[in-house]
Order: C-alpha cells, then structure tokens, then sequence
C-alpha cells in the first residue's frame, strides 16, 4: 500500500535515516561481512598472524561428527522446546477462554515469565535440579535415582529443554488466547446447539481457525530456540556433557571463544547465517500471506 | 606579593611533581585462584607492596585457569593486556607460539638489571618453562605433581590395613575389591582425569603421550596415548566404573569435595590438594606415592601441573621493570618455602626445598615430601619432561569426553582412544598451520 | 463458554491453577533459599518455607556482594544499576532513532528510498549471535569494550522497532498528512505535533517490550565486559556460580537472581496492557 502523501526533499530524510544507518554499518554490517571474510582464514588466537585457507574451514566442519550432531540437537532442542511450550500455553488458553471470571487473573499470573531472562530461567532448574543441593535431585535421590545432569545427556538435555519450555510458556499462551478470543462466538454456539461436545468442537473448527496463529508460533519458537536459549545452556550445561547440549548458537561461542579457534567459528557463524536467512524467509512470506487474511 | 606568588607556586611544584615521584607504578595481574589459594596469593602480593614505595602489584580472579587464559588473550586483542598473566601449564605452546605478545622472562629480568640466576630453580620444574637451550620464558608459579592420597579411617571400616601396599595398581584393585564387598559406596575418585590418567600416566611408565618427544621437538607433533598399556589401564579403570568402585565426579576437581566430606577411601590428585584437604578433611589421611602398573619401566617420574606467570608485551620499561622486581621477591627463598609449606606446591628453587627440610617440616608432616620424590627421583626421559601441545585444553575437553563415554560404558577404551587421538590430531594441525 | 456445568468450570480452574503452580514452583524455592542460610541449603532436606534472613540476605547481597571465602563480588546494586543503564539505553536509543527511520522512509520520496529500506529489513535477518565475534572485535578496536556504549549500540543495530513503526505509519489515514500540508506545516512539526501523540500506545508497548529484551541480554554483555564493575545482572549471576571445586553462596545467588527478574517482571505486569498490545502487533 503506497503512501500518496508525502514530504518533498532529500536532506531531511537522510539525515533523520542517518543514527540508523550509522549504527547498522558499523555494528551490523561490517561485522557481518567480517564474518564472511574471516571464515576464510585460520588465525591465532592472539591476532598476530592469520593464513588464509579458503574453504578450509568449512570442509573441516563438515567432517567433524560434533559439528554434525549439533545441528542435530539444535533441531532436536528447538522441536521439542517448541512443541512442549506451544502445546502447554495451547491448553492454558483454552482453559483460559472456558471461564469467564477469573480470566484477567490467571492471565497476568500466566504471563510474567516471559520477564525472566532465559540465563536466570536456567539458574533456577539448575539450582532445583543440582545433584548436590537441588531440592528435585534430593526427592528423586530417596526414590532411588540417582540424578546428576553433569554426567548423563539425556537428563541434560531434558533439563535444558524444561527450563527453556517454562519460559516460553506465556508468549505462546498470549497468542493462543488472544486467537481463540478472536473466533467468533456465534459459530461455536453453532455448532452446540448442533449437539457437537467440546473436542468435536476443537477438532473440527477450532483448531483449524487456530492454524495460522499454530503455523506463525512454530516458526518464531524456532527461532527463537536457536538463539535466545544461550543463556539457558551456558548456566546449566556449558554444553556438555560430551557437547550433548550443543546448539549451534553454542558453538559459534564455545569454539570461538573457549577454544580459540577464530577460523572454525567465523565459518559456523556463515553457516548459521545461511539457515537464519532461509528461516527468516519463511516467516516473511508466511506474514505476507497472513496479512492478506 | 609577586614573591609571595612565586614562593606559593615552587611549592605547589615541589609538591606536584613529589607526588609524582611517589605515585606507584601499577603492575596488573590476572590469575585463577580463589578460595584458600586466592588468600595466600594475596598475602603474598601484599607483602611485596608493603616491602617497597615504587611499585604496586593489583591482582583480579579472572575465573578457573581456561577462563584467565581466554581472558588474556581477548584482552591482548584488545590492547588491555595486563602485565602478568598465569598460564596453566597446557596453555605453554600456546604462548609460547605468541611471540608478539609475550616477552620472555629472562628477557624481562636481563632488561631490568636485576640479577637473576635460572639455574636456582628446580630442574623438573623449570624443564617445562625453558627453550631448549635453557632460557625461561614464564616463571613456574604453582606445580605440583599427582599423588595418591587414602582416607585411612575408610580403609579399616572396609577391613583392609592401612599400611598396606599400594604401589600398584592391582594392590589398589584388590584393595577396591573389599572395599566394596564390604559396602563403601566410594572406592577411587580422581580429580584431573587427563592430567592423572593419561598425561602423567604416560610420563610415568616412561611411554611417549605424542611424537616429537611429546612436542617439544617441534610442532608437526601427533598424539599417541591410544597404545597397548594406555588402554590396559583406561579398561581397567571403566570396569571399576561399572563395578562402582570408581565414582567419577567430574573433569576438574569436583571429586574433591567428594574425598573430603569423607565418602571417598582413595583419591588420586594433585599434591597441592594438601591445603584443601587439611583444612576440612576430619578423618586419618595419608599421601602414597602414584600407583603404577608392575612389569613395565615405571617407576619413571611424573610431570608437573600447575601454572606459571608470563609477561606480556605492550608495558613501559618502567612497569617491567617493577615486574623484575616482583618475580625476583617471588623467586625469593622465605617466599617459596612458606608456600610450598602452605599449599602442597612443590617450591620452585632449590634452596626453598632445602630450607624447608631444614626447618623440620617434612618431619612434622610426614608424606609431603612424597611430591618431590617422585618428580625428581630419575633423571627425566623424552617421554617425562612434560608436554608442549598446542590448542591442548581443547584436546583435553576431547580427551575428557572420550575419557567419560569410557566411563558410562557408552564407548571401550580403545574406540574412545583412537577417537580421542583422531580428533586431536586435527586440532593440532590447526594449531600448526596457524602458527607457521 | 458453551456448556455451564460445574465439572467444565471446575476442571478448568484445576488445569489453570496446575499450570500457575508449576510456573511458580522455580521461583517460590528460589526465593526461599534467598532467606536461609548457606547451611540450610547445603544440608539437605531443602526447607520449603521461607526463612528469617530475609532482610540480612538482600541488603548484604545488594551493598557487600558475597561474603568472604566465596569470592570477591561485586555489590549487586551496581549490577542493578548497569542493568538498568543498559536496558534504557536500548530502549530509548532504538525508540528514538526507529521514530525517525519509520517517519523518513514512509514520508519522504527520495532517492534511494527503496533501497534503505531494503538495507534495514535485511538487518532483521541476523541476530546479534551470528555476528558475535567480529561485532566484539569492533567494539574492541573503538574503544568501546567495558562501557555502557558497548553495551547499548551493537545491540539497537537491528531494525525491528523501525520494522514496526513503519507498519504502524503506513495505517495511518492519508487525511491527517494531507491537512498538515495543507496548513503548510514542515515535516518536523507534523512528526512531533502529530505522528507522535498519535503512536503513544504504540511507543509504550515497544518501551515494554524491549526494554525486557534489553534488561536480559546474556551473551553480549557477557563477552564484552571483562571488568567485574561493569557486569550485568544478568550474566552477573553465572559468575557467582561455582565450578568444578568452588563453593558458592546460594543465598546470595538466590538473591541476586530474585532481583534480577523483579524489573522486567514488575514492569509486565503494570504495563499488562501495553505488553499483550505490544506483543500481538509486533509479530503481524
């Protein structure tokens, strides 16, 4: 939709454009090319040399069998932090919409730890989850298991994707409610009074109504995993154990800056550009089509 | 008035340009110790500021030893370097293959004019810190070597005599064996698996760790810790796992809190476990010398872990030369032997060693000198000078990965040997590569 | 909701008050263990009730930092303070500049118009982790590493806000510009006068939203400040945790996360309104 109406001249709009432009150059743009450039070298940690290697790197990557296995937990991390967190805000919202009073209620109880940071979301399970002090891990040791996520993947994994879902809860709940309060009520009563039960109901008209808002949702809690959940991992697991808890995101930061190694990161970072590109991609064309709703 | 002006303004002068001269001149260092350690640390840096007006030494605890590492070299990338760094022994390579970031020590000490004799310090412990032709390039700080220290109390409650033989390690098996059959819950815990296990091991049966004499010969080295007697000892070691004789607690030294709080009956660690033990241990221990296998060339000696402080370049000469100055007090006799007396490191010079066998102390508390025994009871073989790799605290995670899929059995010792040394290996073609 | 009878309400309030606990739950034992003492936590059974230290844990926490033995922190007012400096810089910095960005690009024909646009929606690709390391190392050679402006400008780099403003703007009716050019008033006066006011609520749900997204930021801040005096709260609180063979003081901790997430938290739920608007509109 073009605007008809506008102001004449050049000079204003650059220069009320300038603060932005200056700012994305020089900490977004020349970074990002940055990273494309260094992907092609092998430096020192210290910076006093650097190699150049072409694609070196890369093909590095691609051979080593972490690397491979991080993209595979990073799908694994973001599917299941996605699916667990949109399931469970999909039922609070409808349990929310059932009842009329009390709604406002749960709704600002349901809805603040989206607040948390993800980093402080991870300190509280790994504080009730600590194989020496974590109320859970205590519980758990009387009944005769014996929890220690430092050790074992599987607990880690599970640990980091609770604390990650129980962030996410409220941002998925909001969106659900306010999608379910957006269907009109008349083609519920509807369907009642045809004599369709509350499951009928949800199976065949609700949810599918829902399905742009499910579609929207799952590609943002993707995303969404793939980054905002550093902070999460970096407190509870550091990755581990045995880079079980590695998302890409991760590595970029491990490899680069625990390990040093300036080449293989910069070329994950291309990597992750790549796939970030081609998911942001989807969620524009998907909003385009919602748009025209 | 104009004299009254003139006089007002010489003095403002005098003064200003006094205050100069008394400034201190700030030395910063950054290091990884907290806790107990992190006090006698500190007290060392405030006697050296109270002992002299010219120069002050201000310390910060940048995290554990990778941590303070990573921090020196980002800081260095961007020019905030500080003036001392401590370098755990691993990170040698890597610094040593910064040479523009780092001025080497003997360089440092030749500049300031202050004497300096490198052949006061310990042989073993200087040997990881000097080129091949015998010139320092960081001061050995903290080193220490593993040993086997046993909850005494622990033992009898098992039925097993204290006093037994545990110099090797099928002593220690049978020993683990009654432990638990007679219920403890913690037979073996270690601390520093790598170090312990694999780098000292190799050290100590006289078996190489890496080609290359273990790196030091040059930097086309590749890693071979995956042999016949490697992996006869990890086997055994992953079937104590299983059995539950060996609790592995984690990769640094988690399991000390674990020997300490008195659940654990033997421990292999460092010998600088010492001050952490006896502070909080309220049960009978005891230091043995590290078990080896019998019938094959060990007893050799062992290597030193721990760290050293290298100077970094970018620093006026008079800063470096307050540096001079405080790794001379460092260096100092009293200096060394009250920490080597505090702490279980071993001290760095000679006569610190010597006083402190004067002084009584190994009487008094009998196996602290088992340390230095070991280290420096045969003259050091290719195999037993130490170890210069480069990227090596990324080859320890690996190693430390490998070494745990042992332990859950998700992998054999072999298989996770071999993986260990693949993945390795490509690092330290890297490293070489990078460092052309 | 169709059908009234009471077992449909009463399994829903369940299900609600099942879902309240188990958010909760987290953050109840935190604040528990932020009024005990060090030995109730280490000895387990845990306690389930808040203690009496309340007072002591939180003023030691905020003015002292640690207590001896368990390493020298920072007193965590001044984490507070670096917290807050930070998310209202982000947040005021990205309003202002996104403002005006929106305003030139929807209300100006001018040369290369299109293509600025363009350059500013391509930065909504690239989160500020994929661009980590050479971003830290322009911080680095300006100077910029353990300040406030290192923390506040890599992060308003993206344009998102401007994203916004300029779908907002583009809803606004033609007649409005129309009678302030026919008034012969300048783009300045029509931007402060009346584009402003009329995005009021939309600038209070953005202040909302990213002021949240400022106070939790996690990897920047935590690459970027090597002096413990400029650490955020944020990711002041991984390094109070113990590794390996430290001890950490849990109740501090504890303590420190508690505050940590009362900001955002408090802002939420006084400006629920603003948020919930602010959330809906921002992903259409």
């Amino acid at each position: 939709m073009e605007k008809k109406v506008f102001f004449r001249g050049w000079f204003l709009p650059i220069l009320l454009l300038s603060p932005q432009l200056i700012i994305s150059i020089i900490f977004f743009f020349y970074p990002a090319g940055q990273a494309i450039s260094n992907s092609l070298y092998l430096p020192d940690p210290f910076g006093l040399s650097s190699e150049f290697v072409g694609l070196e790197n890369f093909l590095f990557l691609f051979n080593d069998s972490y690397y491979l296995s991080s993209f595979v937990t990073t799908i694994f991390f973001s599917t299941s932090v996605s699916v667990l967190s949109m399931g469970l805000g999909l039922y609070f919202a409808l349990l929310a919409d059932r009842i009329f009073k009390g709604a406002g209620v749960y709704k600002t109880l349901l809805i603040w730890p989206y607040a948390v940071a993800p980093a402080v979301a991870g300190v509280l399970w790994m504080f009730l989850f600590s194989s020496r002090i974590g109320v859970v891990s205590w519980y758990l040791g009387l009944l005769g298991y014996d929890w220690n996520h430092a050790l074992n993947s599987e607990e880690a994994m599970g640990l980091v994707v609770l604390a990650s879902t129980w962030g996410r809860i409220s941002y998925n709940f909001l969106f659900f409610l306010a999608g379910l309060q957006a269907i009109p009520k008349s083609i519920i009563e509807a369907a009642a009074i045809d004599g369709a039960s509350f499951w009928k109901r949800f199976r065949t008209i609700v949810f599918p109504l829902l399905s742009p808002i499910t579609f929207f949702l799952l590609v943002v809690n993707i995303v969404y995993a793939f980054f905002e959940t550093f902070g999460v991992i970096h407190t509870i697991t550091s990755g581990g154990p045995e880079q079980s808890t590695t998302t890409l995101v991760y590595k970029v930061y491990s490899d680069g800056f625990v390990g040093q190694d300036l080449g293989s990161s910069a070329a994950q970072s291309v990597i992750l550009l790549v796939v970030v590109g081609l998911l942001t991609i989807i969620q524009f064309k998907y909003i385009e089509r919602k748009v025209h709703y | 008035m104009n004299i009254r002006k003139i006089f007002l303004n010489v003095c403002i002068f005098l003064m200003l340009s006094t205050s100069a001269v008394f400034a201190k001149t700030q030395i910063e260092w950054w290091h990884a110790f907290g806790g107990r350690l992190g006090e006698l640390l500190d007290e060392q840096v405030q006697k050296f500021n109270a002992s002299q007006n010219d120069y002050e030494v201000v310390h910060t605890r940048k995290g554990n030893y990778s941590e303070t590492l990573n921090a020196g070299i980002a800081a260095f990338r961007a020019k905030q370097q500080p003036h001392l760094l401590m370098v755990f022994e691993v990170g040698t390579a890597t610094m040593m293959a910064a040479k523009g970031a780092i001025k080497p020590v003997y360089e440092v000490m030749a500049e300031s004019g202050l004497s300096f004799n490198a052949d006061a310090y310990i042989p073993p412990v200087k040997g990881y810190y000097t080129t091949t032709d015998g010139k320092m390039l960081s001061l050995p700080y903290n080193s220490s070597t593993p040993v086997l220290w046993v909850n005494r109390d622990l033992m009898k409650k098992a039925g097993l005599n204290p006093d037994m033989s545990l110099a090797t390690w099928s002593d220690v098996g049978m020993a683990l064996d009654k432990a638990k059959s007679s219920g403890t819950s913690c037979g073996l815990t270690t601390a520093w698996q790598s170090w312990i296990h694999l780098e000292n091991f190799s050290a100590y049966h006289n078996v190489p760790f890496a080609s290359k004499a273990n790196g030091f010969a040059g930097l086309d080295t590749s890693l071979s810790f995956n042999s016949a007697l490697h992996v006869k000892h990890l086997e055994m070691m992953g079937n104590w796992a299983k059995d539950g004789k060996f609790f592995y607690a984690g990769r640094r030294n988690e399991g000390g809190a674990n020997f300490r709080a008195g659940e654990c009956m033997f421990f292999t660690e460092s010998s600088a476990g010492y001050a952490g033990i006896k502070k909080e241990a309220k049960f009978d221990f005891e230091i043995r010398p590290l078990p080896y296998h019998a019938g094959t060339k060990a007893p050799q000696n062992t290597i030193i872990g721990g760290s050293s402080l290298w100077v970094m370049t970018g620093h006026s000469a008079d800063e470096y030369k307050g540096v001079a100055a405080f790794i001379n007090f460092l260096s100092g006799t009293d200096i060394q032997s009250k920490w080597h007396q505090d702490t279980g490191y071993l001290p760095i010079t000679i006569a610190a060693s010597e006083k402190t066998a004067a002084d009584g102390f190994y009487n008094a508390n009998p196996g602290t000198d088992i340390a230095g025994k070991q280290m420096m009871a045969k003259a050091p073989t290719e195999n037993s000078k130490g170890l210069r790799l480069g990227s090596f605290d990324q080859i320890r995670g690996i190693i430390d990965e490998e070494l745990e899929a042992i332990w859950t059995g998700s992998k054999s010792a072999q298989v996770a040997m071999d993986s260990a040394v693949k993945r390795g290996d490509a690092l330290l073609r890297r490293f070489e590569k990078a460092n052309k | 909701m169709i059908e009234r009878n009471k077992k449909g309400y009463f399994m829903s309030h369940l299900g609600l008050i099942i879902g309240i606990i188990f958010i909760f739950f987290p953050v109840w034992l935190t604040f528990v263990a932020s009024t005990v003492t060090q030995e109730d936590i280490i000895q387990p059974p845990f306690p389930l009730l808040p203690g009496p230290h309340f007072f002591e844990n939180y003023s030691y926490a905020l003015f002292e930092g640690t207590p001896e033995g368990y390493g020298k922190n920072i007193p965590v007012i001044k984490l507070l303070i670096n917290s807050a400096i930070m998310a209202l810089g982000i947040t005021i910095g990205k309003i202002i500049i996104s403002l005006l960005s929106a305003f030139a690009i929807v209300y100006f024909r001018f040369p290369g118009r299109k293509f600025f646009f363009w350059l500013i929606f391509i930065t909504l690709m690239l989160p500020v982790e994929v661009r980590i390391v050479p971003t830290y190392e322009i911080a680095a050679k300006l100077n910029l590493l353990n300040s406030y402006a290192g923390l506040i400008f890599p992060l308003i780099a993206s344009a998102t806000a401007t994203f916004l403003f300029r779908q907002f703007f583009m809803t606004i009716p033609n007649e409005m510009v129309e009678a302030a050019r026919m008034d012969g008033a300048k783009p300045m006066k029509f931007f402060i006068d009346i584009l402003i006011p009329i995005s009021r609520t939309n600038i209070a749900a953005l202040f909302v939203i990213l002021f949240i997204y400022g106070w939790n930021q996690y990897l920047w801040p935590l690459l970027m400040t090597t002096d413990p005096n400029m650490n955020t709260i944020v990711m002041g609180i991984n390094q109070m945790i113990p590794g390996g063979d430290d001890f950490g003081h849990w109740p501090t901790i504890m303590a420190t996360s508690i505050l940590a997430m009362l900001p955002p938290v408090l802002i939420i739920i006084t400006m629920q309104r603003f948020f919930v608007k602010g959330l809906l509109e921002s992903e259409k």
